[in-house]
């Protein structure tokens, strides 16, 4: 029975390729896939050209499994289709009504060449359903797996954005650090620290901890390692911005950073001013009118 | 009913429980014990304070615990409101609590702060531990 229905669905496939063509065209728009501005006409076209030639050539071959090897062409051009729409931002259904509005078009064609024989229809609709059921699955999975791709590499990219160093002076660097510092960001922050160190023949690096919610054990040990790996490299340490309430947990917990600490990022560059020998001075007295 | 000695007898307003079981739930468990503290109407050390021992309590039960689940409850005894977090994992316990609780004792490279800093940031302090069974530490932080 099975082969039967792929049998009938081959010969459909490739007979009337053109009328399917046309027919899941005009679904695909009228369901609004163009609507969004993300795909321009004359892409979809060529997409639903190229996968439905190649849906006739693997059904060629004589069966409908699409785990089957002569399915690995289609799966790879649908793999690239998914994966182009993740990066787009095309919805999940929009992804996988792409291959689902293939259906109904297969199944008029179907009935039209079947119209006689009830059983050969049915077992044909079956496999038809089967194939676009098991591709269309094959796109969500590829899609779901490209926007994990994009969403794991933004989460890099803010790790690496949001701990920059930054120049203040000559031999002076500051990092401020913003957010969680979990352990993964905490590589790059050190990894960025110690680099500026030795790039900048840094005297002092002021850590800046102002954007940093909780200041826990492990955050403690973090900082603790950047400052004695600062001092290997030969700079010392200034840490600013602990506020009050960070200040008083960090005496309940018993952690002791052993470095000298300034209430703000000012107070710290411009006590590393003056251990670098430099006053900074107003050059004009000021008068009491202007301000 | 899980009864603990920590604020056992005292309503509570709300609860829920939250999963232990990455770094990521560390980091979530913290939002919400903070968002919790302040509808508690904790100040902004005392808020600081149970979010700072939470953070130790869940990287501990992660950690050594092998993972676990927090309970966060609001309480209210008349004009009093609180939180109360209970921190329970199923791993292989603690064999010496007294030198657990000991300042910079850690078998995992850590600083060996967190419990005895968990147990100084609370208002009320519970463990119990039974080797091969799990760990349950409750901390309370009252207004
Ligand atoms: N939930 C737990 N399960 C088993 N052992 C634990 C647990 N919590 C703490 N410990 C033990 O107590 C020690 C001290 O914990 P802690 O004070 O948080 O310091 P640290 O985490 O830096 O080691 C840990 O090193 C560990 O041996
Ligand atoms: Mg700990």
């Amino acid at each position: 029975m099975a082969n039967e229905g792929t049998g009938a669905l081959v010969r459909v496939v490739s007979e009337e390729e053109g009328t399917i063509l046309t027919e899941w065209l005009g679904l695909l728009k009228s369901g609004g896939a163009l609507q969004t501005g993300r795909i321009r006409e004359a892409e979809l076209q060529t997409q639903a050209k190229t996968v439905l030639g190649q849906l006739r050539d693997a059904l060629a071959s004589g069966g409908s499994n699409a785990d089957l090897e002569a399915y690995a062409t289609l799966r790879d051009t649908l793999g690239e289709i998914s994966r182009s729409r993740a990066i787009q931002g095309f919805t999940p259904t929009d992804t996988a009504n792409f291959v689902l509005s293939l259906k109904e078009p297969i199944f008029s064609s179907l009935s039209r060449s079947h119209a006689n024989d009830a059983k050969t229809l049915a077992a044909a609709i079956l496999s038809t359903s089967h194939l676009l059921d098991q591709l269309s699955l094959h796109t969500m999975e590829v899609f779901l797996q490209s926007r994990e791709d994009v969403i794991g590499r933004q989460g890099q990219e803010i790790a690496e954005l949001s701990t920059p160093v930054v120049r203040l002076w000559d031999g002076i660097l500051a990092l401020p650090l913003i957010g969680t510092l979990d352990s993964a960001r905490t590589g790059v922050v050190m990894e960025n620290l110690l680099q500026a160190i030795v790039d900048e023949e840094a005297e002092i690096a002021i850590i800046d901890i102002t954007g940093v919610p909780t200041v826990d054990t492990l955050v403690a040990q973090h900082l603790l390692k950047a400052i004695a790996a600062a001092r290997l490299m030969g700079a010392d340490c200034i840490i600013s911005g602990i506020r009050p309430q960070i200040a008083q947990t960090m005496v309940h917990l018993g952690v002791e950073l052993n470095v000298v600490s300034k209430a703000t990022l000012a107070d710290a560059f411009a006590l590393a001013l003056r251990r670098t020998g430099r006053t900074v001075v107003r050059k004009q007295p000021v008068s009491p009118s202007a301000s | 009913m899980r009864m603990t000695k920590t604020g056992a007898r005292v309503p509570v307003t709300r609860t829920e429980t939250l999963p232990i079981r990455s770094g990521d739930d560390v980091v979530r468990i913290r939002q919400a014990v903070r968002t919790r503290a302040i509808e508690a109407g904790l100040g902004l050390v005392d808020q600081t304070k149970i979010v700072t021992a939470a953070s130790e309590l869940a990287r501990n039960a992660l950690d050594y615990g092998g993972g676990g689940e927090v309970r966060v409850d609001v309480l209210q005894e008349g004009m009093r409101k609180g939180v109360r977090l209970s921190f329970s994992d199923q791993g292989p316990g603690i064999p010496d609590i007294q030198k657990a609780l000991t300042d910079h004792y850690t078998t995992g490279g850590g600083l060996g702060l967190g419990l005895g800093g968990a147990k100084r940031l609370s208002n009320e302090f519970h463990i119990e531990s039974a080797v091969g069974v799990g760990t349950r530490v409750t901390i309370a932080r009252w207004k």
